[in-house]
């Protein structure tokens, strides 16, 4: 398939900004069980759920340009009983209005009690607004997955680990960026982040070599034979009708070359899982207020060569038909 | 139920390209607007099609033999890219089978051709909707087109008749009829796609003669070779009277 940078943009940077709500409310959950000190609400909660908003609406905006028609982009919210990609249009703004009423609770410090379950659990305003967010969250992770896994003629994406890799790659390089943001921030939620940051991380990269490894002995069901419908061992195709450019010979075909092709999945490796890894680590060590941040951005660029090798690395059976232009 | 579709016979199609420009005349200048082009006359062009002629090579030389080989929507039975549609756009008309996408609320997503394992949907760069094969509807219902010419612009364009049309649920339609005994197949049978459309193979005419039936023992002119004849078997003509 060729990648389209809208949609290598959208998915990066949703998934950041999933990961990063996550990481927060994660943060608060612990704070409540007095596992870490409970941290400014505004400073920390509201500025944070900021941050992630903008991600998710960057993300928003990068969708808009895959679009032909973007003005029309409200009719795809019809189809949510059939249609993974309807179902991640309803639930993206479900959850960018969850997280802007989280980041807004605790912005105007609805943090006081409702009630107290069994004596010890107190329950405020933003503890179930996070709930909320948090389900949201996953079924967005589950939706965009799903848009890729649910194509079965697309057999490097049609398995139950394109849809872990969504959720586990996002949700790294949320905790990444929450660990950078306590950095810059100079409060101690390095180490919790940072250690968070460094285990997700790696079992994305478990998740993510588990499907390079599927794919790379994945048995085609389609071949020319069955495109064609002639039994023979040998057929070749001398012409597939056309010398100009067509849609079918643009969309479907990544146009690399194989070693580049092999740049950008050893780039994504290096880049997305050992580099920020090692990042962290030093930062912690030395408490650096800024090198945590550039954990996150290495993750960041890693993750778009992963997201364009993703899809470049996807072969649509169509193109059995277009293998010679005369 | 009605499932209108199209039966292609390769055994017949010599790969003129007729039913590929036809259906370009036509659905380009159809209802729907223009099928359009890029740089049509200037470098790199670039266009819109619905039906494409392509060419195959089978076997190695010598005994290789050449398919032509016309590739449109197939209007499947169980289509994938319908479902997959966020808009509704994409939909199979209940009443007679045909796949369609309605323009006015298609949003250019292209999630319908990635799950097309056929190649049949295109986007059109200028208007930028999702386009494919309509089958002509706009020719099959037109009461003002004479009755022999409400059929898809293709198969009227077809010199050898290899484009045949009908409703391939009606058992007794002439493309039925040409599928069960012609051994009609569906491409791409592995996805469950159940396309509606159906290829009609190469097939060969062979006749089968054994020796016998060229030399006739009674022939008085060979009567000399027919003794030398190896087997010591009785031939068909000793142990019958002609």
């Amino acid at each position: 398939m060729r990648p389209a940078f809208s949609v290598i943009f959208l998915t990066t940077l949703i998934g950041v900004g999933q990961g990063l709500f996550l990481a927060l409310f994660t943060g608060q959950i612990y704070s409540l069980a007095k596992l870490l000190p409970a941290q400014d609400s505004r400073v920390f909660y509201a500025t944070g759920s900021a941050v992630a908003l903008t991600f998710l609406v960057l993300g928003l905006a990068a969708s808009v340009f895959h679009l032909g028609r973007p003005e029309r982009a409200w009719r795809s919210a019809a189809k949510w009983r059939s249609s993974w990609l309807s179902r991640e249009v309803i639930i993206l703004p479900i959850t960018l209005f969850l997280v802007f009423l989280y980041g807004a609770l605790h912005y105007f410090g609805y943090t006081e009690p409702l009630f107290v379950i069994q004596g010890s659990l107190p329950v405020d305003p933003t503890l179930i607004v996070g709930v909320l967010a948090t389900i949201s969250t996953f079924l967005l992770f589950l939706c965009t997955g799903m848009i890729y896994a649910s194509l079965r003629f697309l057999q490097e994406w049609h398995s139950a680990l394109t849809v872990f890799n969504y959720i586990l790659l996002g949700a790294a390089s949320g905790f990444m960026l929450a660990t950078a943001y306590s950095a810059l921030l100079g409060i101690h939620l390095v180490g919790f982040y940072g250690a968070w940051a460094v285990v997700l991380t790696l079992a994305a990269f478990i998740s993510r070599m588990a499907s390079l490894m599927r794919n790379r002995t994945i048995k085609r069901k389609s071949s020319i034979q069955s495109a064609i419908g002639v039994r023979h061992n040998r057929i070749v195709q001398e012409s597939q009708g056309f010398m100009g450019g067509s849609f079918n010979t643009r969309e479907f075909f990544h146009g690399k070359s194989r070693l580049m092709l092999k740049w950008v999945k050893h780039g994504f490796i290096v880049l997305t899982f050992f580099v920020p890894v090692v990042l962290v680590g030093i930062a912690y060590r030395n408490s650096s207020e800024t090198l945590a941040l550039w954990a996150f951005v290495v993750q960041y660029i890693g993750l778009l060569m992963e997201r364009w090798y993703f899809f470049a690395d996807a072969s649509h059976p169509q193109n059995i038909y277009y293998q010679s232009i005369a | 139920m009605t499932q209108l579709a199209l039966v292609i016979d390769l055994n017949v199609c010599v790969g003129c390209h007729a039913c590929v420009t036809s259906c370009k005349e036509w659905n380009t200048s159809g209802w729907a607007g223009p099928l359009t082009d890029q740089n049509p006359y200037d470098a790199d062009p670039s266009g819109c099609f619905f039906n494409r002629v392509q060419t195959y090579e089978i076997g190695e030389f010598p005994l290789t033999e050449t398919v032509h080989f016309p590739k449109s929507c197939l209007h499947c039975e169980d289509p994938p890219c319908v479902p997959v549609c966020p808009t509704g756009a994409s939909y199979k008309r209940e009443e007679d089978g045909i796949v369609l996408v309605d323009y006015d609320k298609c949003i250019g997503c292209k999630y319908c051709s990635w799950a097309c394992p056929y190649g049949a949907r295109e986007l059109d760069e200028k208007q930028k909707v999702m386009k494919k094969c309509t089958l002509c509807v706009d020719r099959l219902y037109d009461e003002t087109l004479p009755e022999s010419e409400r059929k898809p612009a293709c198969v009227l364009a077809c010199p050898t008749s290899a484009r045949l049309y009908g409703d391939v649920h009606d058992p007794e339609s002439d493309v039925s009829v040409k599928i069960r005994e012609e051994g009609g197949y569906q491409l791409m049978p592995e996805w469950g796609t159940h396309p509606a459309n159906h290829y009609l193979p190469r097939r060969k005419t062979r006749i089968h003669i054994h020796k016998d039936e060229l030399v006739r023992s009674d022939n008085p002119l060979e009567k000399e070779k027919i003794s030398k004849l190896p087997s010591s078997e009785p031939t068909l003509d000793d142990i019958t009277s002609w």
